[in-house]
């Protein structure tokens, strides 16, 4: 098309876009198809949690539209908020994310650390196996470590099985190797200079760390920390397996165990604990999402 | 303050020889320009003398201790980065204060010394800022301020201005030399780029290879190179160098580059010339200064010859010449107002009084 063409036309003439242009208009056409598809997807269910946790079990078994909240009431939120047994689950829960994931982080930064600065003999098959472990199925691991556990009570007389605190043992071993993998995918991209620098500037090693190391990583660190957060306070094969007093359970089990009597589903109480229980991570998430997503992907691209 | 040596420095990694046997002492307050192309063994040398490479053989003394074992930041030094490694959460004050920080100086000392560097290096203003808020030769300036303020022992920069560009890196050259001349500190400088080494130093290390091939002020390696290496690495453009033999013809000592083209050697250089073998196969060193367009009153040692060019590269003040002789592309350089062009003839002239003769196989400067 030459200009003279365009000039014939003058001003009447459609605006033509170029092909790279047509093309972006297309891609983002689909992209919005599929993310639209996907958000319906994926926020159906709590939608429909939602709905039904606002109804009486009367209205939830009626022959109504589910879809549809005729006489919306509280009394499933009153109901389990002012039980002691759920809130009982929920400190539980509470308690084992917080531990576990100080633990975790107290285990993985510094290995991290060490496997992505130190050069000592191993350290990139080390490196390696952490992640190996990470792909391990936990499902085939929970039978093993419940016999390791079964065995401990019996030759030392400590007993660990159907105590909450079990759960602080196990959960790092889910959480500690992907955690420590990517803090060295992000330690591995500060500039070995940096701690150089450092190194000349005085700082022993456990300084470089946390005055240095830390700072500068604190996406990956918070992302990590997220991760290690969601892992424990979703886990449910774990306690499901470990615990079984009702005093000992934790949120996801608890709600299962308690709320569903033989063939009786409790579901408004049942949904409503599942929102709440949603709602601790929903919360973090929200407040973090920038350094999550930054995080993920300064781990995706680097180690 | 210290003298720093290096006593038969070798760095092994695995099989290969980094650094192969290095001697070098540098004096209290002198600047060091450790120079070569990149592999030579410079950098390595100066991480060794910075603690953060082991060394695999030898002794490395600063200040009369050895330092072989010594951890980096036992050993009073302070380096400066290529890329700078500023610590990126930390304002400029924090940057350069850290090192003090951490030896738990008074916080009204560390608050002095601070100030004291930023005026020296004229970032007073930017005391505040992170180092992404800054520019490449601002973040450097910082990057000198962290070390001045520790007022180490020793200075090391690790190719500092290789990240800036050309014009910045003149300014930030003649900021360093200033910068040394007030704090006086002793000094190693590692670049490659042959002009800084030139600019900067007191005196200047060729290295190649993992070896010193020369060690000397920039002039004694300007004017008297010990090797090809030396003579074709310092200066730019580089020097010529075009095979040769010597002969006697009428009693008198020629230097024959082509059947046709021969040149009698000045006397001064002659004594020097008269013991190597009519035989050996030579190199004829000459500078492109030295090939200028012929005059019509010539002094003794300058001879004229005619070439037809190759190619002319006018640069305001001069005009590089290009021409081949026997093969060799050679470069003169003559007034802009010779009437050198493309493709015609030239008469020139060498001066044959600052020739240098080398080994062709040895490469050593005879």
């Amino acid at each position: 098309m030459s200009a003279i063409t365009v000039d014939k036309a003058g001003p009447t003439r459609k605006v033509k876009y170029g092909s790279i242009s047509r093309d972006r208009a297309w891609a983002l056409r689909w992209s919005y198809f599929f993310l639209i598809l996907f958000a319906i997807l994926s926020l159906t269910p709590p939608l429909y949690m939602l709905i039904t946790s606002l109804k009486s079990s009367a209205e939830i078994s009626a022959a109504t539209n589910p879809w549809w909240v005729y006489h919306p009431t509280l009394e499933n939120y009153i109901g389990l908020l002012t039980s002691n047994q759920f809130l009982r689950f929920f400190w539980n829960s509470a308690w084992v994310s917080i531990f576990v994931v100080t633990i975790t982080m107290l285990i993985s930064v510094p290995a991290a650390f060490a496997l992505a600065r130190m050069k000592f003999w191993g350290s990139a098959t080390l490196a390696t196996g952490v992640f190996l472990t990470y792909l391990i199925p936990d499902t085939l691991l929970f039978i093993p470590l419940f016999k390791m556990f079964a065995l401990f009570g019996d030759y030392t007389g400590i007993q660990l099985v159907n105590r909450w605190y079990v759960l602080l043992i196990i959960y790092p071993t889910l959480t500690v190797p992907f955690c420590t993998w990517i803090m060295i995918g992000y330690f591995a991209s500060i500039p070995k200079e940096l701690d150089e620098a450092a190194i000349i500037d005085g700082a022993s090693w456990f300084q470089t760390l946390t005055r240095i190391f830390i700072p500068v990583a604190l996406p990956g660190l918070i992302a990590a920390t997220i991760f290690a957060f969601t892992v424990s306070w979703a886990q449910f094969l774990y306690p499901l397996v470990f615990t079984t007093s009702t005093d000992q359970l934790v949120l996801p089990v608890g709600i299962i165990t308690t709320l569903i009597k033989g063939d009786v589903f409790n579901w408004g109480q049942i949904m409503t604990g599942a929102l709440l229980g949603a709602a601790p991570p929903l919360i973090i998430y929200a407040f973090l999402m920038d350094y999550y997503i930054a995080g993920l992907t300064a781990g995706a691209t680097k180690g | 303050m210290a003298e720093v040596s290096l006593r038969k420095v070798v760095k092994r990694y695995d099989e290969v020889e980094a650094v192969r046997g290095i001697d070098l002492d540098i004096a209290d307050h002198e600047f060091v320009v450790l120079v070569g192309p990149s592999g030579c063994g410079k950098s390595t040398t100066l991480r060794m003398i910075a603690g953060l490479e082991d060394i695999s053989d030898g002794d490395i003394t600063i200040g009369g201790d050895i330092v072989n074992d010594v951890p980096p930041k036992d050993r009073d030094i302070a380096m400066v980065f290529q890329n700078y490694a500023l610590y990126p959460h930390m304002t400029v004050a924090e940057n350069m204060s850290f090192g003090l920080r951490l030896k738990h100086y008074p916080k009204a000392e560390i608050k002095s010394r601070v100030a004291e560097a930023a005026r020296m290096l004229d970032i007073t203003d930017l005391i505040d800022r992170k180092p992404k808020q800054l520019s490449g030769g601002q973040r450097q300036r910082v990057a000198m301020g962290r070390a001045i303020v520790r007022n180490p022992k020793v200075f090391l920069f690790d190719e500092p201005l290789s990240n800036l560009d050309a014009k910045l890196r003149v300014q930030m050259r003649i900021e360093i030399k200033k910068v040394h001349q007030k704090v006086r500190t002793t000094t190693v400088y590692v670049t490659h780029d042959q002009v800084e080494a030139m600019t900067l130093a007191d005196r200047v290390v060729v290295m190649n290879h993992g070896r010193i091939e020369q060690i000397g002020t920039p002039n004694e390696l300007y004017h008297k190179p010990a090797t090809r290496f030396v003579a074709s690495f310092i200066g730019s453009p580089a020097m010529n160098f075009v095979p040769c033999r010597l002969e006697d013809v009428g009693g008198r000592l020629h230097v024959r580059l082509t059947d046709r083209l021969a040149f009698p050697v000045p006397p001064a250089r002659a004594a020097r010339y008269q013991a190597v073998p009519r035989s050996e196969k030579l190199l004829l060193g000459m500078r492109p200064e030295h090939v200028t367009e012929a005059r019509p009153h010539t002094e003794p040692g300058i001879e004229p010859f005619d070439a037809v060019l190759d190619v002319t590269e006018p640069m305001g003040m001069e005009t590089l010449v290009y021409f081949t002789l026997e093969g060799t592309q050679i470069c003169g350089r003559v007034n802009p107002n010779a009437g050198a062009q493309d493709g015609a003839p030239l008469r020139l002239a060498v001066d044959l009084n600052n020739m240098h003769l080398l080994n062709e196989v040895t490469g050593v400067v005879l």
